[in-house]
């Protein structure tokens, strides 16, 4: 049952290596944010690994409060890059100009 | 509870955060290796929903033969999955809306966009209005 165990830390180390790799790549913001929500996800996934492996349930609110910070996160980082201009956008921010709405109200 | 209870409650634990490692996993790996937001949104939705809810159910059945494990344990463990069932789709939404009105979506990789033909409808309505009505 240990080398289960070991098997799951090895695997959650390589899942936050990966997802610091398209934190690091990521072309656009929106990426970026999306990665950190998977780098979130493994961080609740390894705090639930260490609470099951002790039958330690004192950290279980820590699991709450970081899948709030996760939502809030994700949330405000659209939300601003909804906001942000389109003539502001960064060259490396690739915009494909079919897509920007005319004719629409923006919210 | 007997020892052998105890220990098929512990490896049925184990094998349930294993398959949520797993998904973890699989999501860093499409993450890197699939070619847009859309389709790396579809695989980082894996381990924050289902992956999540394995990993709870395994802290739960890990936690449950403790004496002093209380009403409060398995309340927090609830919440946390209630919680990430109700924000993972709005989150995931919000992204993928603002991902494509911003112009961040590979329309090659595109099969069907209906929001497209409704879009372009829109502004065909738009612009044949007559002119002298308001403008929306």
């Amino acid at each position: 049952m240990n080398a289960l165990w070991v098997v799951i830390a090895v695997l959650l180390g390589v899942a936050s290596l990966l997802g610091t790799a398209r934190l690091l790549l990521g072309p656009s913001i929106l990426d970026r944010a999306l990665s950190v929500d998977v780098l979130l996800a493994s961080a609740l996934t390894g705090l639930g690994a260490y609470a099951a492996f002790n039958r330690d349930p004192t950290i279980l609110p820590t699991l709450l409060v970081l899948s709030l910070l996760g939502f809030v996160g994700s949330i405000s980082i659209s939300k601003f890059v909804a906001r942000r201009p389109e003539e502001h956008a960064r060259p490396e921010d690739t915009v494909y100009p079919a897509t920007t709405e005319q004719g629409e109200s923006r919210e | 509870m007997s020892e052998q209870f105890v220990s098929v409650l512990d490896w049925v634990a184990i094998l349930c955060i294993l398959a949520g490692a797993l998904l973890s996993f699989v999501a860093a790996v499409g993450l890197i290796r699939f070619p847009d937001l859309l389709s790396r949104m579809h695989t980082a939705a894996k381990p924050q929903v289902l992956g999540m809810l394995l990993v709870l159910l395994g802290i739960g059945l890990r936690i449950m033969p403790v004496e002093e494990t209380g009403v409060f344990d398995f309340g927090t463990l609830v919440l946390v999955g209630l919680f990430q069932i109700v924000t993972v789709p709005v989150a995931g939404h919000i992204a993928a809306r603002v991902g494509y009105r911003t112009g961040r979506i590979r329309h090659d990789l595109v099969v069907t966009d209906e929001l497209e033909e409704r879009l372009e409808a829109k502004r065909r309505a738009v612009r044949d209005r007559p002119p002298g009505e308001g403008t929306s």
